[in-house]
């Protein structure tokens, strides 16, 4: 063969770069296909020079595709690896083309989603959120950081490993890998989740179970305190030998409840909307409805 | 506000609408957009505080295939403008929250005719192709996303143009019991998210380590680092243990399954 086109490094930043808006012509008829074009620019360019080969080229680049929007680029990588070779004079049709692309991006789908946006993004999310809750903005900071750094690593690194795996890479993924990665994101996923429905989901029922009169010497008895900082020394001191601050001990529901199992009602109240869920109900709906009980068991006092 | 404020919120409004169909930087999660917000308009650690709460609700939202989740974007830059806008500053977040639950079923609703409008794009772009014309198809792809980013910076360039007394006078005839019972009900919401999460990646197989996790997390001395220590640990553990445990399991059955490779063997 006289010369053989290859692709540089540069145009394969240039597609990754470019793969970072896949999902921007998103539509209901083909849905990532305007993105996947978009992104691949660079190399028909470079790979074909004349009308004919640049418009087809285009045409078997706009065809249905959707897959999750990072697990997209070792797909692209095998992609970029089919037309060099193509380009290069070897025998890859169109359906070959369209058969990987097809047959990578639904397991790969599988892949991208729980570990993108049900362990990394609530574990990272979860982090920056506490952090922002007190004010601290270091909060919105690691989050995005750290959110982008995985992104990009993962998207360039994948598709370089995919162009240099080229057609081979379905062999090597579905040699466990695959499953592998998915199983050691759900076991995180779901530690963590288990720990934010603990930490995160706030119920508390207000109303009071039991009021027990304590007898003399089992609360702190302000009217005999010594006057001024001294007082105060002396409260702090009989409340950490476990003295009550009031004469009367007041339990609420919530108090029983949290005696049991800590966090045993948002635990309950997740396992509700999850059936809720897969009971085909809209989770807009059931948003609005919990908005709905927090303000009516408010206004009845149990909340 | 000044001109150069709303000039800024209407610029991280368009990043957070285009982010909402990519889905790549975050810009369109509460966390990241209720920060910028904030700080474009000189109300940083409102913005911030909005942002984590919402985050909280929003940590499960996510885009599946073809289905789209509540749409983040307009919840988290509609409602910090509406915070900003109010100057009730950090007290004012939990009645913003309320706000935000609406918007994200309108910005869903939004996305969803944005993606049908991007159907004609495709087609342009499938006219370009036949040209061989790759600025025809670049164009087209960019005035798509645009789309996206002008779905978030309209609704919120007229928001801005409400008068803050217009906000405030609506925040204020809230009544107590109506914003408190809000706040207590965001404490709630936040399961949704969770379960929508669950949901997806439950199996036998994975939910005692949901257990696990619950029973630590009681434990508040623990920090969410210390958490994601602990559950990278178990699943290292777990993949190791499985591994071993499948090759270890005799030559000639290799299910993967050391008990049932006894049993079979028994």
């Amino acid at each position: 063969m006289a010369e053989k086109v290859t692709l540089s490094k540069k145009e394969r930043l240039s597609v990754a770069l470019r793969s970072t808006f896949l999902q921007g012509s998103w539509n209901y008829e083909r849905m990532q296909n305007g993105g996947w074009a978009f992104s691949i620019i660079p190399a028909i360019k470079k790979l074909y020079k004349t009308e004919e080969e640049r418009s087809a080229a285009l045409k078997r680049h706009l065809e249905f595709f959707n897959t999750h929007p990072y697990v997209a680029s070792p797909v692209i990588g095998v992609t970029l690896a089919l037309e060099e070779e193509r380009a290069n004079g070897a025998e890859v049709d169109d359906a070959a083309i369209q058969g990987v692309k097809v047959g990578m991006m639904g397991p790969l789908a599988g892949v991208g989603d729980p570990v993108f946006w049900f362990t990394v993004r609530p574990i990272l999310g979860a982090l920056g959120a506490s952090l922002a809750m007190t004010g601290n903005i270091l909060g919105p900071i690691l989050f995005f950081v750290l959110w982008n750094v995985i992104r990009w690593g993962f998207m360039w690194y994948t598709q370089e490993f995919g162009y240099k795996a080229g057609a081979k890479i379905t062999e090597d993924l579905s040699g466990g890998l695959l499953q592998k990665v998915t199983k050691g994101a759900s076991i995180l996923g779901m530690f963590i989740l288990g720990s934010l429905v603990q930490r995160w989901v706030s119920i508390s029922f207000q109303p009071v179970v039991s009021k027990v009169t304590l007898s003399e010497g089992a609360y702190i008895d302000w009217g005999k305190l010594p006057e001024g900082a001294k007082g105060i020394q002396q409260a702090f001191e009989q409340y950490a030998s476990g003295l009550s601050l009031t004469p009367t001990k007041i339990t609420t529901l919530q108090n029983n409840l949290d005696s049991l199992i800590p966090g045993l009602v948002p635990l309950l109240l997740t396992l509700f909307c999850m059936w809720l869920l897969k009971k085909n109900v809209s989770p807009i709906i059931i948003i609005i409805a919990l908005f709905l009980v927090g303000i009516g068991g408010h206004l009845i006092g149990l909340l | 506000m000044s001109a150069i404020s709303i000039v800024l919120v209407i610029i991280v409004a368009f990043l957070a609408g285009m982010e909402g169909v990519l889905d790549e930087f975050q810009f369109h999660q509460p966390l990241v957009a209720c920060t910028l917000i904030g700080l474009v308009t000189g109300q940083l650690e409102a913005g911030i505080i909005l942002g984590g709460t919402l985050q909280m609700i929003a940590l499960g939202w996510a885009n599946i295939g073809a289905a789209v989740a509540p749409d983040a974007a307009l919840a988290s830059v509609a409602s910090a403008i509406i915070l900003v806008l109010g100057g009730q500053g950090t007290s004012g977040v939990s009645t913003a929250i309320a706000v935000a639950i609406p918007l994200a079923v309108a910005g869903l609703f939004l996305t969803m005719v944005v993606r049908t409008l991007s159907v004609a794009c495709v087609h342009r772009m499938d006219a370009a192709a036949e040209k061989a014309n790759f600025k025809g198809v670049e164009l087209w792809h960019i005035i798509a996303i645009a789309m996206q980013g002008l779905r978030i910076a309209i609704p919120a360039g007229a928001l801005l143009f409400i008068p803050a007394t217009t906000v405030q006078k609506f925040l204020t005839s809230m009544p107590a019991w109506l914003t408190d019972g809000m706040a207590i009900g965001g404490g709630m919401v936040v399961a949704v998210g969770y379960a929508m999460v669950i949901n997806m990646m439950a199996t036998k197989e994975v939910w005692p380590f949901f257990a696990i996790g619950f029973c630590v997390a009681a434990l508040s001395d623990l920090t969410l680092i210390a958490l994601g220590a602990i559950g990278v640990s178990l699943a290292l553990i777990y993949l190791t243990l499985s591994e071993s445990g499948g090759s270890s399991g005799g030559g000639g059955s290799n299910t993967g399954d050391p008990l049932g490779d006894i049993l079979n063997n028994y």
